[in-house]
């Protein structure tokens, strides 16, 4: 049958490929670092196939640029690091955020700070991926948690970023990024796919930050509109301003056009929530062994529930404080030291709130998950 | 410069045990280069098949002062430790007249690319350090992608040779020459087969005051494809065939250190490494060819320079 045809054994980061294949990427521009280089490694063999181009740069600074490059001459276009290659981006990231360029950048977690762990998990960048580079922005984040899962949300990453005209990461880290699952790849035109919004006005009315929109359409560099990029806070052409009223309101939709948006920004996985009383918030690899935990409690009558978030940035605090209303504890595990407890603490009111952490380079078992839950049980 | 026998008498400080692969070239060459120091010496590894094949925990191959800190910054690191020595130095900390030699290590992706910015940083602003790049054509640590060092027509996991491509598309930096331009006292070429040239070179460059660069090719059997006992045979021919000429710019002179009675064909050295097997396909036949002409043509230019000034 032509569906179970599709059906492959998959790494996480070929997943990652695949899916960006899928959703119309046809630029790439990369620099090799543990546990992401697989992504580019895939897209070296591929892009060239389906008339894609694919460099590898020289180091992570310039892979960023050359990505928002590609996306400014008109194709979908991604990076893929980790840790390491993920802080020396963050100037690009930014700027990407400041010029609304859409792209899509990959973040294969890995032990830190610096060399840390290369080819250990962690999500201690989830902080990182937040606030990483200066100044006021939106950003948004999806964490992926499952093989088949790196293929749809790498699509969606990109529906988002070429939507609301700003840089998407795709956080995942070296479990799933090497983790080998059966996946389904999807028949063209099963999972939707966005395209970039072009202006239909002609060249000389074009304003590429054109404050009457949420988000201005995109022009293409090359088809005969001509405009100007930049990161300093610009007007609605695109050129420089001291104007304080035009940084404030340009600063102010930034943020705006991600807020607005946000419901449908926003994906999770409700498991077992509506008479949750011990509720786990997770995302990522980490949220495989909270799922198993809370099928485990509910076994033993506890009644847990698991709210994974898929949609990590903007944070999905409308769901989790609906949870957390009915619930007496929010437990939340994560492969660091405690960063988004902290924002679970920060939207939540009367339950306890009660992180697991671990920055061993193993992943959290859901035997650690379920003691907690049992002591609130 | 000391003979076979006295470096041999010389202290170990590159020590054995280590994990890089079989038949690695870098071993040799770290070996042969702490010999030829002749006074302590203070090293930084950018991130790398060195950097991590010597010190996995809780183990070290380095018996001297080593600090491992990224793999951009090499050449940043050594500047900012020789600098606070010589200040040092000035304060009387330590003795004026105390003998210590600066020397940063890196792979070529961590010199020819990333790590490019910090070593023109460090030879510009003129501190007196040595650095040495093992040259072994591409991104082996993370697994064998392409870097500006690989050769033209190789075949890495980011330059796959297939029906789009026949293998890397591009003609190796020369980042040896890249480096003369900075004007510094001194800069060669050399070859861990040719121990003799290595040491000879090593020694020059920790004597000469103020920065120094060595680029030394190192066979890798894992991502050459060739085989781990006939890497130093591997080398010898990256020489003979003139892929990899020795020589050296002393104060501005160019001297070609060594020249092959007879200049070998580019094809003896590529057939030995399964990296380049494609471009012995009958439509790839054209590769050869340029990269034979190239070489040849590169070859004349270094004949005609040696013996100059060339800056």
């Amino acid at each position: 049958m032509a569906g179970e045809k599709k059906k492959r054994l998959m790494q996480g980061n070929e997943a990652c490929a695949e899916g960006a294949l899928y959703a119309g990427c046809r630029f790439y521009a990369g620099y090799p670092i543990t546990p992401s280089t697989e992504v580019a490694e895939v897209l070296s063999a591929r892009l060239p196939t389906v008339g894609g181009k694919f460099i590898q740069m020289e180091d992570e600074i310039a892979s960023i640029s050359a990505t928002i490059g590609g996306s400014l001459a008109g194709l979908k276009s991604m990076t893929a690091t980790s840790g390491p290659g993920f802080s020396l981006k963050q100037e690009g990231i930014g700027f990407a955020c400041m010029a609304e360029v859409p792209c899509v950048i990959v973040n294969v977690m890995r032990g830190g700070p610096s060399t840390g762990y290369p080819t250990g998990p962690s999500q201690s960048d989830v902080m990182q991926a937040k606030w990483g580079t200066h100044g006021d922005h939106p950003v948004i984040a999806v964490t992926p948690a499952y093989v088949q899962e790196i293929f749809s949300e790498t699509v969606r990453a990109f529906n988002l970023a070429e939507k609301y005209r700003t840089p998407v990461m795709v956080l995942y880290d070296e479990i799933v990024g090497h983790m080998r699952e059966a996946i389904t790849i999807p028949e063209a035109g099963e999972l939707e796919v966005v395209d970039r919004a072009k202006p239909e006005c002609p060249p000389e009315e074009y304003l590429p930050y054109d404050q009457r929109y949420e988000i201005p359409p995109l022009a293409p560099f090359g088809e005969g509109y001509r405009f100007h990029v930049t990161g300093l806070n610009h007007k609605d052409d695109g050129f420089p301003t001291n104007d304080p009223g035009m940084i404030e309101e340009g600063n102010k939709r930034l943020l705006r056009k991600i807020e607005n948006n946000k419901e449908d920004i926003w994906c999770n996985e409700d498991y077992y929530l509506d008479d949750a009383e011990v509720l786990v918030f997770s995302f990522g690899s980490t949220a495989r062994s909270a799922r198993f935990a809370v099928r485990k409690a509910r076994e033993k009558g506890i009644k847990a529930g698991l709210l994974r978030a898929l949609t990590l940035w903007p944070f999905p605090d409308k769901a989790l404080k609906d949870a957390a209303s009915r619930a007496r504890a929010v437990i939340v595990p994560e492969m660091n030291l405690g960063q988004i407890v902290e924002e679970v603490q920060r939207h939540v009111a009367g339950p306890a709130v009660e992180g697991i952490h671990r920055v061993d380079g193993e992943p959290i078992t859901p035997a650690q998950i379920i003691e907690v839950i049992e002591r609130y049980a | 410069m000391a003979t076979l026998k006295e470096l041999s008498a010389r202290e170990e400080l590159f020590s054995g045990g280590h994990r890089l692969c079989a038949g690695c070239g870098i071993p040799p060459i770290m070996r042969l280069l702490l010999r030829s120091a002749g006074a302590p010496v203070v090293a930084t590894t950018a991130t790398g098949c060195l950097e991590v094949g010597t010190t996995i925990y809780p183990y070290t191959s380095w018996r001297i002062s080593w600090i491992h800190s990224a793999f951009e910054n090499s050449a940043a690191t050594i500047s900012g430790i020789e600098s606070a020595y010589r200040s040092l130095k000035k304060k009387g900390k330590i003795a004026a007249d105390k003998d210590i030699k600066f020397l940063a290590l890196g792979g070529d992706g961590g010199t020819y690319d990333i790590g490019f910015q910090a070593l023109s940083g460090a030879l510009e602003r003129g501190h007196d350090f040595l650095y040495v790049c093992y040259d072994n054509g591409a991104y082996m640590n993370t697994g064998i992608q392409r870097s500006s060092a690989t050769p033209l027509g190789s075949a890495t996991t980011t330059s796959p040779a297939g029906s789009a491509h026949p293998g890397k598309g591009q003609w190796r930096k020369d980042l040896t020459r890249i480096v003369v331009a900075h004007n510094i006292p001194y800069a060669a070429q050399a070859s861990p087969h040719n121990w003799r040239d290595l040491a000879k070179k090593a020694e020059k460059a920790f004597n000469t005051e103020g920065p120094t660069f060595l680029n030394v090719v190192s066979p890798c059997p894992l991502g050459w494809y060739s085989k781990p006992e006939l890497s130093i045979e591997t080398a010898k021919l990256a020489v003979d065939t003139c892929y990899w000429p020795l020589y050296e710019v002393e104060d501005g002179i160019l001297k070609v250190n060594y020249k092959p009675r007879e200049k070998k064909p580019i094809e003896e050295w590529l057939k030995l490494q399964g990296r380049f097997k494609h471009l012995f396909k009958e439509e790839n036949r054209w590769l050869l060819e340029e990269t034979q002409k190239r070489i040849d043509s590169e070859w004349e230019r270094l004949l005609e320079m040696d013996g100059k000034r060339v800056f």
